[in-house]
């Protein structure tokens, strides 16, 4: 069975703030994608950032300083 | 990447769209607003496309048709101008949010009162329940023709018998099923059908529209300039004018017609069967795999599908599941709750919501084979 991974996923109030997410880490060079709001967050769809941990925190300070507001960050096991 | 999202929105389109919408975009001025050359080919477009509509709706006039930016502002107008306060309206468990949420409006608004029809354990909207729902206060029935979730066609001739008999509006939402399933009006025998143009019928993003029977009466939903009658407070009583203020998008809506053409031109039947074929072959090969669920009346004769295919992976997160067939195979899907909620509350899924994979006649069977073939792949891999 493939294993789970510790990820970081950062969700959003809306779509827009998501997209200005992955606009700003792509500016910014902060590895990281776009997933669909996993089921540990809401099941009410939408799209959340997904970040390894360690890219997470290496690039925290700038994310919290001029990032995009997040509605939350939270450490989820997915595969 | 292999696109099987075509029940979000097409991918491919007929290279006709592209180019009548580029002719327009550089030619048009503002239609119905002078009689200068740019405005007339306008109006021209506008009417062209209202023409080609009509004839592939089977509407008697294109007067009877109105153009929108998408099935869902069709739906508010239909919904918002026909509704009193008081009404009640039958709907069903199967419905879009762009049907729930105009109606969960006008409970807010108008004091209407809303009645669900059920789903049957394949996902089929139980219309023998309709006479059950009546009340005296029963103005409408407002309805999808295809699910966008399980792909089921609602058979609209018993709720068309049902709407006749006690004299009620049957309000249908075509998005899944235009340039899909035929969406004729004699024989849907609807008073409003709303579509969208950027789906089956492969036309723009931002076009849509409405069919309205004449002598349907439907109250603006919005108001403004239509080039006509400016001293009126009100918007012109005359269709498809009173409902239609502002600047249309022009270079969209000729787009919209050029679409209808390659419909009228390449044969619905033949585009539909392909599909068909493409969904059925995606079925055969993922219907063995351990701890799948399909969501839908997949044994349903073609007439009664459209191409879409909605599963899950016991114990798999849709979310999950969708990203990673994007990941490792580009294969492009959508999970969650598809906008439609009260389907997943009928099927248990709230929380899981589902994959659905949705195929369009440019689909080959490579695509599907490769699909399927990665769903068997991920599915053991996350289960075992």
């Amino acid at each position: 069975m493939r294993a789970k991974k510790l990820y970081k996923v950062i969700a959003f109030e809306t779509n827009t703030r998501a997209m200005e997410m992955e606009a700003f880490c792509e500016q910014k060079q902060i590895p990281g994608r776009m997933i669909p709001l996993p089921q540990e967050i809401s099941a009410g769809c939408g799209l959340a950032f997904r970040m390894l941990p360690e890219d997470y925190t290496a690039s925290m300070q700038v994310l919290e300083n001029d990032g995009p507001a997040a509605q939350g960050v939270y450490d989820i096991m997915m595969f | 990447m292999i696109y099987l999202d075509h029940a979000a929105t097409a991918l491919w389109r007929p290279s006709g769209v592209e180019e009548t919408m580029t002719l327009a975009w550089h030619s048009v001025g503002n239609p119905g607003r002078g009689s200068h050359e740019p405005s007339m080919l306008a109006a021209k477009y506008l009417l062209r496309s209202r023409q080609l509509l009509a004839r592939y709706l089977g509407a008697e006039s294109p007067e009877e048709i109105v153009f929108t930016q998408n099935a869902t502002m069709a739906l508010n107008i239909a919904v918002q101008g026909t509704l009193r306060e008081g009404d009640h309206v039958i709907t069903s468990m199967a419905e879009h949010n762009s049907v729930l949420r105009p109606l969960y409006l006008a409970q807010k608004q108008k004091n209407v009162s809303l009645s669900f029809l059920p789903l049957d354990d394949k996902g089929r909207i139980r219309l023998e329940l309709l006479e059950t729902m009546l009340r005296k206060n029963t103005r409408a029935v407002v309805i999808t023709h295809a699910s966008n979730v399980t792909g089921n066609v609602t058979d609209l001739s018993e709720v068309r018998a049902f709407t006749r008999r006690h004299g009620l509006l049957l309000i249908v939402d075509a998005s899944q099923s235009a340039g899909s399933i035929p969406v004729n009006v004699r024989e849907t025998g609807a008073d409003i059908i709303c579509f969208t143009g950027h789906k089956a019928l492969l036309g723009p993003q931002g076009t849509g529209g409405m069919y309205v029977r004449k002598g349907t009466e439907v109250e603006p939903l919005f108001a403004g300039g239509t080039g006509m009658d400016s001293f009126s407070r009100e918007m012109p009583e005359a269709m498809p004018e009173r409902l239609e203020a502002g600047t249309p998008n022009v270079p969209g809506i000729a787009g919209l017609g050029a679409a209808v053409l390659y419909h009228e031109n390449y044969d619905d039947a033949k585009r539909h069967h392909t599909e068909m074929a493409r969904e059925k072959n995606f079925i055969l090969r993922v219907i063995d795999i351990p701890g799948i669920r399909l969501y839908g009346d997949y044994a349903a004769e073609d007439a009664r599908r459209v191409p879409i295919v909605s599963l899950n992976i016991e114990g798999v997160d849709s979310a999950q599941l969708a990203s990673l067939l994007y990941e490792e195979g580009g294969i492009c899907v959508r999970a969650g709750v598809h906008c439609a909620p009260l389907v997943h509350t009928s099927f248990g899924t709230v929380k899981q919501g589902m994959v659905r994979f949705s195929f369009s006649a440019e689909n080959s069977d490579q695509d599907v084979n490769s699909a399927a073939q990665l769903l068997r792949t991920l599915a053991q891999s996350l289960r075992a």
